[in-house]
């Protein structure tokens, strides 16, 4: 390259707007998406006067483009050359909250907000407000719906003439004539509202408001009880009563149930805005109604907050509203007919108790609390069990004890295995409150039954559940109790209970320390190298890598050594592979590595992996071929392998079972075959654009529990009670234009 | 050691896999119902003589009475409460059902009002919740309306009114007014089908006899679109609304009026795009070229609507937009077909080589139409260079042997529609898949030289290099 100086006639715009007119969609997205680059080729002028103005013509595209280039243009002020530039970037955006994708409005309108705050407040007059002006009078509602999320942000930092306007025009699109644009305005209210000053809020907000909650449409009705909360908190007490509490009222007994639960959904926000006279006068006989509303949702809404509602009330007077206005309701509930309600009251009644404190609890709540625990609901019974630690503080387990063992046990043997696990998650938990003598006499033969349970989800938890165990009561215990039950399994006569043996050494041999292991736990693992079934034998090799670390130098030379060397000469290949891997001493996972090796590979560069070696545990996995699955880095997600769920028209073809393949992320397509009939299954085929919307709300709820598009590993994890045989091939691809079987290059 | 490869897998023969929780038998059909608020009070009505056994003059104030009666609703959720009173409401319904329908001179002015109100305070009610947390309409079974038995006769004795021949839109239309109509609307969204079909007519008769509610219905339809395209994805009666919004676009007249043509470019394409499709496309697609069949020159914004859309990872609805596809180009005009044949052929050219055979396969069906065969050969010279390299190579490289076939058929015909152009074609198969080859290299140059050239930008912003 030249040098700087030249950089900018390298690069003919034409060249880069082919880039970006490309016919493939996925290049014209890539490109979008790196917009920066393409602009800071270009420099800040020709940015402002080439590139934008061909920006904003090109509307017309796939959502997903225009969704990439919403977001990219609210991080463009620096490239089109600082502030004082930044409204050359209102165009492009204006045309992009016009669009009739929520999903790309709602993008645009974001970036708009965000470059709002880099506009001066001249700029924002000459420039931003006319822009909000024109999207408030659009003639398709599109428009109209952004401009209501745009008012907010430039409201407090224009004249008081513009800030006039922009309060009519607010006022006009809360009396919309289309609900979406009503819908719109409903749900910025609130925060429009406070920006505001306090005369203009009692004097145009409120009647906005009032108006809006008694709307004909229930949508929107509901948006206003949200709207409502806000408004509360910024009023002083003294207008509450007259200006909010009405509306907020008749939106508790509102004739939809949506509405209803919407309140019951914001009531400790409601609790809080409107302070403690109005809680004692108005919300409590509210809450009653919640608590007793003929539809189960509302039920169950309410029911959740019963323990924050409660926490909120003004002290004095905490215990006597508890006592005669809410326990009785929570009563009721206690023998609802709708499971949901029911198990929601479940997870919060526990709380209850610190608040009552130890006789009232005792004499009201434990009969509740013993109720729970006998329901027919496994759900409800979870919850109950899962709270105890809060009982646990203020009266002690035992008095609850007696009707906690026939809980646990019937939860135990649930038929449905989630609910087994989830009992074994709490087991360590319910151990250290009940004492060891108490687990040894009652549940010792329980979680030592779960390790021969008939499905493999359950067995793993019961290998971790059994280490945590021992966590808690310590070696000598392990060794007295556990040991001996787990090395019995290795004679048995099924060989998914030979391999638990081998798993649960796996997690014991640390906490059970160097003695214990190398006396009892090690003959038995040599013993299992010699078993006929092939998963045994490697499982023993994986299992020697795992123990290693525990044992002494001295005894991997001569013991452990040779026991290896004998099975990486096996005739099985995975025996062979796995005695290998841990000899060389860098076995990682084979699964993850394997897997890692995908990610790493180019699409350009596909390879085809046999995942013979991935036999995880029992099934015939041998049959499962990964083919050419087209992963590139960024698209990384978890992958599961589903319990099968067969749709109706599939049963009615004679189809019992189905394997799912659910990528977490969504982000490709897999396709999978079964081995008796040609049938390819198209799988969760989330349409482009609904997938978007989904993780905006993803986004939305900040829950995020995958790995983020930069993840660097994707996984398989295999629930092994499905028949994983049945699956003939996995393929793994990107977008549909891709052809799987075209292996040889 | 050695012997365990060579024996036999029968060693291990305790099966881990035994289902021990057998599904199971199907649970009774769910029942659900929200219009009652726990009332506890029963409710008493007084029982009246039958209409035939009084004289004509006193059959229209008796009318009214039971009209006023049939405003009581019951609870039916609790199968055991009013059995009597529930019978005598069944019974009495029953009865003005056969009035209507037969009598003469019953419909006095008074009626109207008493007849929508029986009718509002019957039908009108929040729709209760889903009793499945996601409801998907294609996998599990509906929720139906536990007050059926009384409904249902609501329901046939209003369109009885509707249609009956003393009935005056003019006088009506002071009760069957917007507000009724959006509450109408709104009960479109019930989970029960049976409910829905009566919707369906009732609506219909009102669209039909109310002149001055027809603008402000097929508004209220659009808002009900969008807000299940663009917001919730959730609305149980698509369907049923598409259905009327057939018979109504059929009877449309020509020119269309541009708020006809927005619905169709803003409302109807874009519901190609929900995710249960499946539930409504039939209906769907029957508007779209009922719209095309009324005006020809809407092809083309149609035609690229639908290539905006098309799905991206479902199969099963890229052989639905397939299906519609070829409905379109059955009805199409050869002077639409050329303006909109390269993005159209570029477009299949991708379905016939997908790797799913059903999309592949669809696709390929095309060329069984004669009509579009006809279509396609007079403008080979231009669809064969779009459709060739795909078709080329699929029919190496398919893994499905039918779909081999297929494209070999495709080929063939081809051939004997332009040899020349075809053997041209072939002959650069493999100089033009280069210049593709040597054009992407080009480009991951140029974003190899943009990224250095950020990269050293950076560096300078941040000093790291001095300018």
């Amino acid at each position: 390259m030249a040098g700087a100086d030249s950089d900018d006639s390298l690069y003919p715009i034409a060249v880069l707007i082919d880039e970006l007119r490309n016919e493939d969609v996925q290049l014209r997205l890539n490109s979008i998406k790196k917009l920066s680059t393409i602009a800071l080729a270009l420099g800040v002028e020709r940015t402002r006067t080439e590139l934008l103005p061909f920006l904003t013509d090109t509307i017309y595209d796939e959502d997903e483009v225009l969704l990439a280039l919403a977001e990219q243009l609210g991080n463009f002020t620096m490239l089109v050359g600082g502030p004082e530039y930044v409204h050359c970037l209102l165009p492009p955006l204006e045309s992009l909250a016009t669009v009739e994708e929520t999903v790309v409005r709602d993008k645009a309108v974001e970036s708009l907000r965000k470059i709002s705050h880099e506009h001066s407040p001249v700029d924002l007059e000459v420039h931003f407000e006319p822009l909000v002006k024109r999207l408030a009078s659009g003639d398709w509602f599109t428009s109209r719906t952004s401009a209501c999320g745009l008012f907010s942000v430039c409201y407090p930092r224009v004249s008081s003439t513009v800030k006039a306007e922009i309060r009519q025009h607010f006022r006009t699109l809360c009396s919309d004539d289309t609900p979406m644009v009503r819908r719109a305005a409903a749900s910025k209210l609130g925060e429009f509202a406070k920006v505001l000053e306090l005369e203009y809020v009692k004097s145009d907000i409120i009647s906005l408001f009032t108006a809006l909650a008694s709307d004909e449409q229930d949508s929107v009705r509901l948006l206003a009880v949200e709207a409502g909360v806000s408004i509360a908190t910024l009023l002083p007490q003294e207008d509450l009563e007259a200006l909010v509490m009405p509306t907020l009222r008749q939106a508790a007994e509102d004739k939809s149930w949506r509405v209803r639960y919407m309140v019951a959904d914001k009531f400790s926000d409601l609790q809080k805005a409107v302070g403690p006279e109005i809680t004692k006068n108005d919300l409590v006989p509210a809450f009653q109604n919640l608590l007793k509303d003929c539809e189960a949702e509302v039920r169950a809404a309410a029911a959740n907050k019963v323990k924050e509602f409660c926490e909120n009330l003004p002290e004095d007077s905490r215990e006597t509203i508890i006592m005669t206005h809410i326990l009785p309701c929570v009563k009721e509930l206690v023998s609802d007919t709708n499971q949901h309600v029911k198990s929601a009251l479940a997870s919060v009644i526990m709380g209850l108790s610190t608040i009552l404190g130890k006789d009232n609890t005792i004499e009201h709540l434990l009969p509740l609390f013993l109720a729970q625990l006998k329901d027919e609901c496994p759900e409800v019974r979870l919850n109950i069990i899962s709270n105890l630690d809060c009982v646990n503080e203020v009266i002690g387990i035992r008095q609850l004890s007696q009707s906690l063992l026939p809980a646990i046990v019937e939860l135990a043997e649930d038929a449905k295995w989630r609910v087994r696990l989830a009992i074994i998650e709490y087991m360590p938990l319910l151990a250290g409150q009940l004492g060891v003598e108490f687990f040894d006499e009652k549940l010792n033969s329980l979680c030592m039954a779960w390790l021969v349970d008939h499905v493999y989800a359950i067995r793993e938890a019961a290998t971790c559940n059994l280490m945590k165990l021992v966590e808690k009561f310590g070696a000598e215990w392990a060794q007295n109790t556990i040991v001996p039950k787990v090395l019995g399994m290795a004679n048995d006569p099924n060989y998914l209970h030979r391999m638990t043996t081998l798993f649960c050494i796996n997690a014991l041999s640390e906490v059970c320390g160097q003695e214990i292991t190398t006396k009892h736990m090690l003959p038995v693992v040599f013993k299992m190298s010699n078993d006929q079934v092939a998963n045994v034998r490697f499982n023993v090799a994986k299992s020697l890598q795992k123990i290693g670390p525990v044992l002494d130098s001295n005894c991997l030379q001569t013991e452990v050594k040779p026991v290896l060397e004998k099975l990486a000469s096996d005739q099985d290949m995975d025996v062979k592979y796995f005695a290998q891997e841990a000899i060389s001493g860098e076995f990682c996972n084979c699964c993850s590595r394997v897997l890692c090796n995908f990610a790493k590979t180019k699409v350009s560069n596909p390879k085809r992996y046999s995942l013979s070696k991935l036999r995880l545990c029992h099934a015939p996995l041998k049959r499962l071929v990964l083919t050419r699955p087209h992963i590139s880095t960024s698209l990384c997600g978890n992958i599961s392998i589903m319990p099968p769920k067969c749709s109706r028209k599939e049963r009615r073809r004679g189809f019992s079972n189905r394997s799912n393949v659910e990528a977490a992320m969504s982000d490709r397509r897999c396709v999978f075959q079964c081995e008796s009939k040609s049938t390819l299954f198209g799988l969760p085929e989330v349409d482009a654009r609904a997938r978007e919307r989904a993780r905006e709300r993803e986004r939305a709820r900040e829950s995020e529990s995958f790995p983020t598009s930069k993840g660097r590993y994707i996984s398989i994890k295999a629930c092994q009670h499905i028949l994983l045989h049945q699956i003939h091939k996995i393929m793994i691809f990107k977008k549909a234009s891709y052809d799987p079987f075209k292996l040889k290059n | 050691m050695s012997s365990a490869a060579t024996t036999p897998p029968s060693v291990d023969k305790v099966d881990g896999f035994s289902r021990k929780s057998v599904r199971k038998a199907k649970q009774k059909r769910s029942q659900s119902s929200s219009q009652f608020r726990s009332q506890g009070k029963p409710i008493e009505l007084t029982p009246l003589p039958l209409l035939k056994d009084v004289s004509a003059q006193e059959q229209p104030e008796l009318f009214l009475k039971k009209l006023q009666q049939c405003c009581a609703v019951f609870d039916f959720m609790d199968t055991l409460s009013d059995l009597k009173m529930k019978e005598y409401k069944r019974s009495t319904l029953n009865e003005l059902v056969d009035y209507v329908t037969v009598s003469r001179g019953y419909l006095t002015e008074q009626a109207y009002p008493e007849v929508v109100k029986m009718v509002s305070y019957n039908i009108f009610r929040t729709l209760p919740p889903s009793e499945s947390n996601e409801f998907d309409p294609e996998e599990d079974e509906p929720t139906l309306e536990a007050s059926w038995p009384h409904l249902q006769l609501v329901y046939e004795f209003f369109i009885r009114f509707l249609e009956s021949q003393e009935f005056q839109p003019s006088i009506a239309k002071k009760y069957i007014d917007q507000k009724f109509v959006l509450q109408l609307l709104e009960l479109f969204d019930s989970e029960d089908p049976r409910e829905r079909d009566y919707l369906k007519t009732v609506l219909h008769r009102i669209y039909g006899k109310f002149l001055g509610l027809r603008a402000f219905i097929r508004k209220q339809i659009n808002n009900i679109f969008l807000r299940f395209v663009y917001e919730t994805e959730h609305f149980n009666g698509v369907a049923e609304l598409l259905e009327i919004l057939g018979s109504i676009i059929n009877g449309f007249a020509l020119p269309l009026k541009a708020e006809h043509k927005q619905f169709l470019v803003k409302v109807l394409i874009p519901l190609h795009t929900v995710r249960s499709l499946s539930l409504f496309h039939a209906q769907l697609a029957y508007c779209i070229v009922q719209f095309l069949e009324k005006d020809p020159a809407l092809t083309e914004p149609v035609i690229r609507g639908l290539l905006k859309f098309w799905p991206k990872t479902c199969s099963q609805k890229e052989v639905m937009f397939l299906g519609e596809l070829e409905e379109i180009l059955d009805v199409i005009e050869p002077t639409q077909f050329v303006k909109i044949q390269e993005p159209l052929f570029k477009q299949i050219s991708r379905c016939v080589s997908s790797p799913h055979f059903q999309v592949a396969e669809r696709a390929l069906y095309y060329w069984n139409n004669e009509y579009i065969m006809s279509l396609i050969e007079e403008n080979s010279n231009v669809i064969l260079p779009i459709m060739f390299t795909s078709l080329y190579r699929i029919s190496k490289e398919h893994w499905n042997p039918a779909i081999v076939a297929l494209v070999y058929n495709v080929l063939k015909a081809f051939m004997e529609m332009n040899s020349t152009l075809f053997d041209e074609l072939t002959s650069t198969y493999k100089s033009d898949r280069q210049r593709e080859k040597k054009k992407e290299k080009e480009r991951e140059e140029l974003w190899k030289r943009l990224e250095d050239l950020e990269l050293k930008r950076s560096l300078q912003s941040d000093g790291i290099i001095p300018t």
